[in-house]
């Protein structure tokens, strides 16, 4: 039985449609990452889920149970807010507990409760304190107390790591999987962030302007966008996206690349069938390889028959990026922090084929 | 000496002389009351009094004649105080509820409700005199204290509404979305998060409204019977109805003791009057 059943949600706020026919379901213990771009409406969808928004059409299951039109206090969830949303007035326990003893819950649970929580987040010397004495971090755990004593069946996170800085955040990242891990609670998450949806996603749905672009695993969303945007969208550096010509030669797809001051670069595809004349070549930087003489190359990489004009070389320690110009657009390549690549030199390059997407121009769609 | 402290100096000069220019009625007020009748006979006007007496005090409290009442101030005082707490009271209250509800519980026609509220600032008190006493009439609190009441708790929605609002506006709406789901409903909400956190724009509220309710005039002369006056109506009474010598001393002594508790509200809580009508501004 799934956890969350999102069955054809439509959502408007009078004439304007917000989301599009959302359809997902996760399991117990998924973690499932709503991720894209400021305004596709993902926190939208994740408050319909909350049932703080009403939805305009379709259903919300968890748990097995339709709780359309039923109120979040009864929705058996728990959520943790992007501004914390702490209760400015009450200590850290009671921040925690006010849930607790809105529902009634007796004196002795509630500090079984907190005590268990509070050991588990590490913030046991901060109950007395008020949010306002607590530092980014801190408010950020009591944020999670708050919705761990619950024990809910599902938790909803919204942009949870987007106010804190970037060292801390990634800390609490790794600490939020540990807890994903240690409970085995199924989690919504709401992110801009990709990396945070690749590192903390068993599931992946990537939205824009409210309509689903891909649901599936990190592994699928990244080597097999299904468009364009999706393929933009993930990864950094961003995947090449280079427009290109295919044409079937001998059983085999030739795929040209126009390249500045020269003739175009061509690579033939022993795999790829039925692809139409005009294409763009999705490749990602770690997928191209250095093709000098004597170097490794992995099995499916297929070398061009043609050095490229390295334009830019920045070497980032673990690796050495190197840009040139393919096809009119700058394209990045991932090489060994050791590759002898030079600026404003040409150089040998290799594509893994076995690894590369093909998208059609004028829709964005995948083709292979 | 440089220009700048010069400057300085000129500075202080004006200072002073718009300070003494605003505290010179009060000073007048103070010795005259405090002075005998011969004495504001023969003295002059800013001069200190020779002998200090409170009589005059005393009479105005107790005494003085009101019309065809002769007992000072202090029913219509007690008047006073049994019209503006309940009153200040209420529509602070009132206020802070409808406050609550605009900033943070939005519905269909919000904004027309509260463009309505607000419209309710600006009328002039005369417009609504003539229906007001036909609705007291018809409600069967005419020339009573509750009547008086209720037309300043009316009048003082407005206000207080528009206080609420603009401070609870700047509390961020995931507070009461948090709130939702730990299970808390619309009044528990109220009442645990957002009233503890109010106390400045309470202060604010209750300033406002008890120097408005206690300094008014028309609505008291117009809406009160005999035993429900003001003390502001019962002080342009003593002061009218003296016959023979006017007894400036006890005029005065009435008009600071009318004036008395509006001026100790605002030394009390003046600093978060200040404090408090900012605070909307600023990020909390």
């Amino acid at each position: 039985m799934p956890i969350l059943e999102i069955d054809h949600l439509q959502k408007s706020y009078g004439e304007t449609q917000i989301l599009h026919d959302i359809n997902i379901s996760i399991e117990e213990g998924d973690f499932l990452v709503l991720v894209g771009p400021s305004g596709c409406g993902k926190s939208t969808l994740l408050n319909c889920i909350a049932g703080l928004e009403p939805i305009t059409g379709g259903d919300i299951s968890i748990a097995g149970r339709n709780v359309t039109g039923v109120s979040p206090k009864d929705r058996d969830i728990a959520m943790v807010f992007q501004s914390y949303a702490l209760y400015p007035t009450m200590s850290v326990a009671k921040n925690i507990t006010f849930g607790m003893k809105v529902r009634g819950v007796d004196k002795a649970t509630q500090d079984a409760k907190l005590k268990q929580v509070a050991a588990q987040l590490q913030i046991e010397q901060l109950l007395n304190r008020k949010p306002g004495q607590l530092s980014g971090g801190q408010r950020q755990r009591v944020a999670m107390g708050r919705a761990l004593v619950r024990d809910p069946r599902l938790f909803l996170f919204d942009e949870p790591l987007s106010n804190l800085d970037a060292k801390l955040r990634v800390s609490m990242r790794t600490e939020i999987k540990k807890l994903h891990q240690d409970l085995n609670a199924s989690i919504v998450y709401v992110t801009h962030d990709q990396i945070e949806a690749m590192t903390l996603a068993t599931k992946i749905v990537v939205m824009k302007g409210g309509v689903i672009q891909q649901i599936g695993t990190p592994a699928e969303i990244y080597n097999r966008p299904a468009n364009m945007f999706v393929a933009d969208f993930m990864g950094s550096p961003a995947m090449n996206l280079i427009p290109a010509r295919a044409r079937a030669d001998a059983g085999a797809t030739r795929i040209e690349i126009d390249r500045p001051g020269a003739a175009p670069l061509v690579i033939t595809d022993p795999v790829a069938r039925d692809l139409p004349a005009d294409i763009v070549l999705g490749v990602r930087p770690e997928d191209i390889h250095e093709a000098t003489e004597g170097a490794h190359l992995p099995g499916n990489a297929r070398r061009a028959d043609g050095d490229v004009l390295i334009d830019i070389v920045e070497p980032a320690g673990a690796d050495t990026f190197a840009v040139t110009q393919l096809g009119g657009k700058p394209v990045t390549a991932r090489l060994r922090a050791e590759s002898p690549v030079q600026a404003r030199q040409p150089f040998p390059l290799a594509f893994d084929l076995s690894k590369v997407s093909y998208f059609s121009p004028k829709d964005g769609q995948r083709l292979n | 000496m440089t220009t700048n402290t010069l400057l300085r100096w000129g500075l202080y000069a004006v200072l002073i002389l718009f300070a003494a220019f605003y505290l010179m009625p009060l000073f007048v007020m103070l010795t005259t009351s405090l002075k005998s009748l011969e004495e504001i006979r023969t003295g002059g006007l800013l001069s200190l009094p020779r002998e200090i007496t409170f009589a005059p005090w005393a009479e105005a409290w107790s005494t003085a004649c009101a019309g065809t009442q002769c007992e000072g101030l202090r029913p219509f005082f007690w008047n006073s105080v049994l019209m503006a707490v309940p009153a200040v009271a209420i529509s602070t209250v009132v206020g802070a509820l409808n406050g609550y509800v605009f900033a943070q519980w939005q519905f269909r026609g919000a904004n027309l409700f509260f463009a309505a509220i607000l419209f309710g600032c600006f009328i002039p008190f005369q417009v609504v005199l003539l229906p007001m006493a036909q609705a007291l009439g018809f409600l069967g609190l005419a020339g009573s204290i509750p009547g008086l009441i209720f037309v300043h708790v009316i009048y003082g929605i407005g206000f207080t509404t528009l206080f609420f609002r603009n401070y609870y506006v700047t509390i961020p709406q995931e507070l009461v979305r948090a709130a939702k789901v730990d299970g808390a409903g619309f009044f528990r909400i109220f009442f645990a998060i957002f009233l503890p956190i109010s106390l400045p724009i309470i202060t604010v509220s209750v300033i406002w409204q008890f120097t408005q309710i206690w300094n008014d005039f028309l609505f008291g002369v117009s809406f009160s019977g005999p035993g429900s006056q003001p003390v502001t109506v019962a002080l342009n009474n003593i002061v009218n109805s003296t016959t023979g010598v006017k007894a400036y001393n006890v005029d005065m002594a009435a008009a600071i003791i009318a004036a008395l508790p509006t001026l100790l509200v605002y030394v009390v809580a003046g600093k978060y009057f200040i404090r408090g009508l900012t605070a909307g501004s600023v990020k909390g």
